[in-house]
């Protein structure tokens, strides 16, 4: 029975977890020695899933136009059912882990969001998944007939294979929806916390909300999100969608740079399955320090303005 | 109008975590537990509908009795009834089919349930409970506005907010930002004592079967230590993260 790999789009393009959906649920396929297929909703550009070895895509170009948990979670469900699908990979997104639930409850799936790896085992399935908010990882088998398995952002990485790719048009017959999108409002031109490589995050050591150009800056030069630690945004200095840790946004990145926060437990915990974390602050003290790769110790009103101006010279250089 | 919200019972997130049993079990001694704080956000948010528009708040729990002290510190902060469905939590699926096998005996308008528990952070119980029902469901929601029958509530979205609009009955995967950390509620004397004698119903469970199981739990791996950078050397800095992290 073969794998379903669900892929996201916006602005009928594919987004970019994407590639990384596809190359995870290749492999599984791979392994499970069976076919794949990956369903997308209104991409124009669904065949460039061929760069990740897909071979096969069922395209949906009718029903809502942007992203209805609900509907798509209907359509997805049916062909799934119709085509006998035994194991479906999506990411672990906001979006997805808004999709999936409603996917599982529909098709009895076991569901394991957070997977970090391909399954330790295929029978049971078995999948290493982070729990606790990132201070520990489980091992959990999935029993359904049917199962699902949420990529984890960033954990499984990008393989490139170019094959042909065949793009099969379906119409969504069962993409109903009981929700009604009354508006939509999302920053543009700026990397977000859950697309960017790069997250530079401030905190209270930097004084107060007249201080962030410090943050601002140098993620400009780095093509970074901005982000901020939860003290920062109960004191109402950044919105709250800039609070990563624990209670706030999970930060999966390739580079975490920490200005100012000490780095309390939950915060740790939010940002722990980013690849390298970078802290500066000005207490040698500061619990961070434990949980970074590389660390300044030092005034960050000093050090970042110089830091940006650095990393703009280094770009610059190419 | 009539609000359930689904309670679930988390190690205090300054909890150390740790595991015993060959590390199949979580170790709970000395780990203080504490309403999820996403289901706490929701909870808070009910209680302001109490306040400002007269709703009935009710709270319910798919676990055993270890679970009423947290039951009853949402009773101290305002719910008026608490249920506790009386079989351990198994996973998201069976938590979810439990309450909304209690939903459909029941009559709520609004069923709010947190985003995620920050133990096992599934995020699934929402979901999988408003698909058994199939009725509306909208998560991470940080807005929340109810009309009469339409509910109109607000999601963060990667770098921004999504307004939908629902007929009732909704669920709602509520977090921080429906409420803000500063709204929260402290148990008072008075709403300790009050607690004691608001209705707490025991409820005999569906037993729906998991569709996951938990067979081990493991610790990262330990850190190695972190490079310490001279503030005056930040080309060191650079000279790292290109060459060593390969990051830039």
């Amino acid at each position: 029975m073969p794998v379903l790999i669900v892929i996201e789009t916006e602005n009928n393009a594919l987004k970019r977890n994407a590639a990384e959906v596809a190359s995870y649920g290749v492999a599984l396929a791979a392994k499970l020695e069976t076919s794949c297929t990956a369903i997308a909703f209104h991409a124009a550009n669904a065949n460039e899933l061929g760069h990740y070895s897909v071979t096969q895509v069922a395209h949906v170009s009718n029903g809502p136009k942007h992203f209805d948990a609900h509907a798509y979670a209907s359509e997805i469900a049916d062909f799934a059912g119709k085509n006998n699908v035994s194991h479906i990979v999506i990411s672990s997104s906001a979006d997805a882990r808004f999709l999936a639930p409603l996917l599982a409850a529909k098709l009895n799936a076991g569901y394991a969001p957070n997977a970090v790896k391909i399954p330790v085992e295929l029978s049971p399935l078995t999948v290493k998944r982070t729990a606790f908010t990132n201070k520990a990882f489980t091992y959990t088998q999935l029993l359904g007939d049917c199962n699902i398995i949420g990529v984890g952002n960033n954990a499984f990485g990008v393989i490139e294979n170019t094959v042909d790719c065949i793009v099969e048009e379906i119409k969504a017959e069962n993409a109903n929806s009981n929700l009604e999108q009354v508006s939509i409002e999302k920053i543009t031109g700026k990397a977000t916390i859950a697309d960017a490589d790069v997250v530079v995050s401030g905190g209270r050591g930097l004084k107060g909300p007249e201080n962030w150009h410090l943050v601002e800056d140098l993620a400009e030069v780095l093509d970074a999100a901005t982000a901020c630690s939860k003290p920062v945004s109960d004191m109402g200095w950044r919105s709250h969608d800039e609070h990563v840790g624990q209670t706030g946004k999970p930060v999966a990145t390739n580079l975490y740079i920490a200005i100012g926060i000490s780095g309390a437990i939950q915060h740790l915990a939010g940002v722990n399955s980013s690849k390298v974390k970078v802290v500066i602050n000005s207490d040698p003290e500061a619990p961070f320090f434990k949980a970074a790769d590389y660390g300044i110790v030092g005034d960050a009103f000093e050090i970042v303005p110089k830091l940006t101006e650095k990393l703009k010279a280094f770009k610059a250089l190419g | 109008m009539n609000i359930l919200v689904c309670i679930s019972r988390v190690p205090d997130t300054t909890s150390k975590i740790d595991f015993i049993e060959n590390d199949t079990e979580f170790n709970s001694r000395d780990v203080q537990f504490v309403i999820n704080p996403n289901d706490e956000f929701g909870l808070t948010r009910a209680i302001w509908f109490k306040e400002k528009k007269g709703a009935q708040v009710h709270v319910v729990h798919v676990g055993t009795s270890k679970s009423d002290a947290t039951l009853r510190k949402c009773l101290a902060i305002g719910a008026d009834k608490a249920f506790r469905i009386d079989t351990p939590a198994l996973d998201g699926l069976a938590v979810a089919k439990e309450l909304a096998a209690f939903v459909k005996n029941n009559s709520y308008d609004l069923i709010i349930a947190g985003r995620e528990s920050i133990d096992y952070n599934g995020a699934m119980v929402p979901g999988m409970m408003a698909a058994l029902l199939d009725i509306p469901f909208v998560t991470n929601c940080v807005g929340l506005e109810i009309d009469g029958t339409t509910a109109v509530a607000e999601r963060e979205i990667d770098g921004g907010r999504e307004k939908l609009k629902g007929s009732l009955p909704i669920v709602i995967g509520s977090q921080k930002g429906l409420v803000e950390e500063s709204d929260l509620r402290i148990p008072n004397m008075r709403g300790i004592m009050q607690a004691r004698q608001k209705p707490f119903e025991v409820v005999t469970a569906q037993e729906a079967p998991a569709a996951t199981k938990d067979i081990k739990f493991e610790r990262p791996a330990p850190k190695a230590e972190v490079k310490l950078v001279p503030a005056d050397d930040l080309d060191q800095l650079i000279d790292l993260l290109h060459k060593e992290a390969n990051v830039l």
